[in-house]
């Protein structure tokens, strides 16, 4: 535990990515292999379901450092990050060093935590806390609420992994990919220089794409890349092997039970096959992404759930065929393949020359697409995130401007400023919040808001500020939908401040109709 | 409480007042604490040499020696050490029998660069609050310059240059003071190195140290400069290459306080109280009523008054050790 700890702030403690891949692979070449395990699982964004609440943490940890409720709320708000909080109120009590390793506290501590009650879980954290130092604490809170992140990508990852077993970055990505399960004989598994790759379910990394930071016409010859819409929905991977499929999200997620139409679609293909796509709920046309949470977030779903929100791949690349890996041929060459399979497709778009193609784009949003991908046509299948070959050309944001209302603490590297907002439009004469937004400012014009907040609250609702509207913004989102929920009668999707209009005033700000009027068609009611 | 700031009727004067009075009897010398144009100042001997260096040489200063009393007024005045900086005083104000101590910025732990804080005993006792947290908890300055030395050494093995940032006036000198200085070279920024100059000629031994500016080398591998926290990200940092750098404050107690800089180390140093040493300061005083400013300064009254001490909240113009610090004279100019 104590080396994970160490990780862990040898990793946060630097903005380098070369730090990090050497801080990482040394700890996988030190480490016993079912701490190296876990440390991968963690590091890539895995979840153990929480065992304790953070509601329930909070309370033992004030308990135990003998702090009173309203002081322990007052110390989270200035530090705005839980188990952080409580391991600083517990730094009281003297710290003891244990040998115990990662492993050990996964599975003899943190697991059995789950089926304990109340009275149970709190002895046992007492006793873990007083095992550990202030900075493993940290750590071990982070773990048993489930909220440990650390500043890692998949890559990195998969880049300390190589450089710690000597394998290649390509195969280590593909042996990770997937639901990896963390236990010594996986890291073993995943360390194996000559072990052939074995799970039928296992996937492919995905192929990314960078956003477009030019002219299109600086692509060059149009009839050099393939164009098609950039679907609003979940990139997927469908895996056909050994009789059986596997659907899997670019997250890592198995949806494959969530989605049975698509299973029994995929079952009549040839084994050793495997597509990459978008999946999408739809009836006739795209539906909103929303409905598709909707369908992720059921497994087995009812046949009322199916006729309602029916869901498909729109496929468009081939990864494998007849068993053999096949991403080295080019595209035009996997797309012949692929088009001959018994599959909806991503309509192949045929624009007349780039003019065209940005009108294209420009009709994508009412297709519910959010702009057009560009793909050229005489490369192999990338992996990661690679430049040149995949471009997403997405549509120009909508933008509005609203005014601040509402102000709530960041957390993290903004804990104690106000940072989360909410935004207001006219309706008449009043103003209704339509949406909250966090990122877009530099911390120059954070502190200044922060600020402004702090002299003009009207009223607090517990964290929330009630600020004297005066501050408009841009606000810019992608999407927009109709929404009961909201009293604004509205949702519009990635919202967040373009610019401080430092030039209007809360009555120069836009009205809720204005808004309203960039509904899309095909969803008005 | 008047618009200038904290007054006594008794004496006609101010202390540490926001706007320019008659008569300003200043705790120490940073800017929200020392405000130019007062016509007549009162200060503790060793804070009156830096109290020049900031607001003018021609300024009238009385300087008055620690333990020492004056009578203004109606009232008996005396300067006890608060450790905070050099020259760092506690306000006592005796008036008709009732004895008034304003603490201004203080802290508890030991500082070479300072006398040591001295717990007096009055009836009436204003507090600071920059860290009334239970969060707080100072880990010892030992502790602290171990991981700053490992830091330096570290950078140097690695031919890197170390810059830490510290208030120019205090922070900058207890680093210095207190780093292990057979690591390298000490280069400091201006402002610090002024400071430097002031505490050497009171007699506080600090290592020597060279302004950046006048370095006789442009290879700082191994070298630590020593600079306020407003040279983050400045161009002023170009002339040193490849560099690490850390902010020493008890901000860098707090992750998510060091993660908003985007600095590589945050080490945790404050010149103020932790929330023990408060805790322990206001006890040690014996005070029936206690006033608290500057910081988190509601949890730390309803803390008193559920201890059944009487604690009210008093509106400053103080900042204290500033989450989003940024200096007034940042000018490079030694």
């Amino acid at each position: 535990m104590r080396r994970f700890a160490e990780l862990y702030f040898a990793i946060d403690g630097s903005t380098k990515t070369n730090d990090k891949v050497a801080a990482l692979s040394k700890y996988l070449r030190e480490a016993p292999p079912a701490d190296a395990a876990w440390a991968v699982f963690f590091l890539r964004g895995g979840k153990l379901p929480a065992p304790v609440p953070s509601r329930l943490l909070a309370e033992m940890a004030a308990e135990s450092a003998d702090v009173p409720p309203w002081l322990f709320a007052e110390c989270y708000e200035a530090v705005g990050d839980l188990a952080e909080t409580a391991s600083l109120l517990l730094a009281a009590s003297p710290d003891r060093r244990t040998e115990e390793t990662l492993d050990q506290f996964i599975t003899a501590r943190l697991i059995p935590l789950r089926s304990m009650d109340k009275t149970e879980q709190r002895k046992f954290l007492i006793e873990s806390w007083s095992l550990l130092s202030a900075k493993e604490r940290f750590v071990w809170n982070k773990l048993i609420t489930g909220s440990f992140r650390v500043g890692v990508s998949e890559g990195l990852v998969a880049k300390a992994v190589a450089a710690a077993t000597g394998l290649a970055v390509n195969v280590v990505a593909h042996r990770l990919a997937g639901a990896w399960r963390p236990s010594a004989v996986a890291w073993e598994a995943l360390a194996n220089k000559d072990a052939t790759d074995a799970h039928p379910g296992q996937p492919y990394p995905f192929s990314l794409a960078h956003p477009l930071d030019s002219e299109p016409q600086a692509l060059g010859n149009l009839d050099d890349w393939v164009i098609e819409y950039k679907w609003d929905g979940i990139r997927a991977q469908v895996i056909k092997r050994q009789g059986e499929v596997f659907l899997w999200s670019r997250g890592g997620e198995r949806l494959t039970d969530s989605f049975p139409e698509i299973v029994a679609q995929f079952a009549a293909l040839p084994d050793g096959t495997v597509i990459d796509g978008e999946l999408i709920a739809w009836k006739d046309a795209v539906l909103p992404f929303a409905d598709l949470q909707h369908r992720i977030a059921r497994k087995n779903p009812g046949k009322k759930l199916l006729d309602s929100t029916p869901a498909r791949i729109f496929a468009f690349d081939l990864l494998e065929w007849q068993g053999q890996d096949v991403r080295s041929h080019n595209l035009d060459r996997r797309r012949e393949l692929l088009h001959a399979l018994p599959l909806h497709f991503s309509p192949v778009l045929q624009p007349k020359d780039w003019e065209h193609a940005a009108e294209l784009r420009l009709g994508a949003r009412d297709l519910l697409a959010e702009g057009l991908m560009l793909k050229r046509r005489n490369s192999p299948y990338g992996v990661g995130r690679e430049r040149g070959v995949w471009w997403k050309w997405k549509l120009q944001p909508y933008s509005v401007d609203a005014v601040l209302v509402n102000a709530q603490r960041g957390s993290g590297r903004r804990a104690s400023l106000f940072t989360d907002y909410t935004f207001a439009l006219w309706d008449n004469d009043k103003l209704v919040p339509f949406a909250k937004a966090y990122s877009g400012l530099t911390d120059g014009e954070i502190r200044d808001v922060d600020a402004f907040i702090r002299h003009n609250t009207l009223e607090k609702f517990g964290p929330v500020c009630a600020v004297k509207p005066e501050l408009v913004f841009e606000i810019a989102f992608e999407g927009i939908q109709r929404s009961n929920r909201h009293k604004s009668g509205i949702a519009v999707r990635f919202p967040r401040m373009a610019r401080w209009r430092t030039d209007k005033s809360a009555a120069d700000a836009d009205t809720i109709d204005s808004v309203k009027a960039l509904l899309p068609e095909t969803i008005k009611p | 409480m008047r618009e200038a700031g904290l007054y006594c009727p008794g004496g006609d004067f101010y202390i540490d007042p926001w706007k320019p009075v008659d008569r300003a009897v200043i705790t120490h010398a940073h800017a929200d604490h020392a405000r130019a144009g007062s016509l007549n100042y009162l200060c503790a001997t060793a804070c009156a040499p830096i109290l020049r260096a900031r607001l003018g040489q021609e300024i009238a200063i009385q300087a008055l020696d620690y333990g020492n009393s004056l009578t203004i007024g109606t009232v008996k005045i005396s300067l006890h050490p608060a450790g905070h900086i050099l020259g760092s005083a506690q306000v006592k104000v005796d008036s008709n029998g009732y004895a008034w101590v304003v603490s201004g910025d203080y802290k508890l732990d030991p500082d070479p660069t300072n006398q040591p804080f001295e717990p007096v005993r009055c009836n009436g006792f204003v507090t600071e609050a920059t860290f009334a947290l239970p969060i707080f908890r100072w880990p010892s300055s030992a502790e602290t310059f171990a991981e700053i030395n490992a830091w330096w050494q570290q950078n140097r093995d690695d031919k890197r240059a170390s810059v830490l940032y510290g208030y120019s006036l205090g922070k900058a000198q207890r680093l210095i003071a207190g780093v292990d200085a057979s690591i390298g070279p000490i280069y400091t920024h201006g402002a610090v190195e002024r400071m430097n100059e002031i505490y050497r000629q009171s007699g506080v031994p600090l290592p020597p140290t060279v302004y950046a500016m006048e370095a006789a080398t442009k290879d700082f591998s191994g070298a630590l400069i020593v600079a306020p926290p407003g040279m983050n990200g400045s161009a002023w940092l170009r002339r040193f290459g490849n560099f690490s750098n850390a902010m020493a404050s008890g901000w860098m107690q707090v992750r998510g306080h060091r993660r908003r800089r985007a600095i590589d180390r945050g080490f945790v140093l404050s010149d103020h109280a932790d929330w023990p040493g408060l805790l322990s300061a206001i006890e040690q005083t014996g005070a029936d009523q206690v006033w608290v400013t500057h910081g988190s300064i509601a949890p730390l009254l309803r803390w008193l008054n559920e201890k059944g001490i009487a604690a009210t909240g008093l509106q400053t113009q103080f900042s204290g050790e500033d989450a989003n610090p940024a200096e007034p004279e940042e000018s490079d100019a030694a």
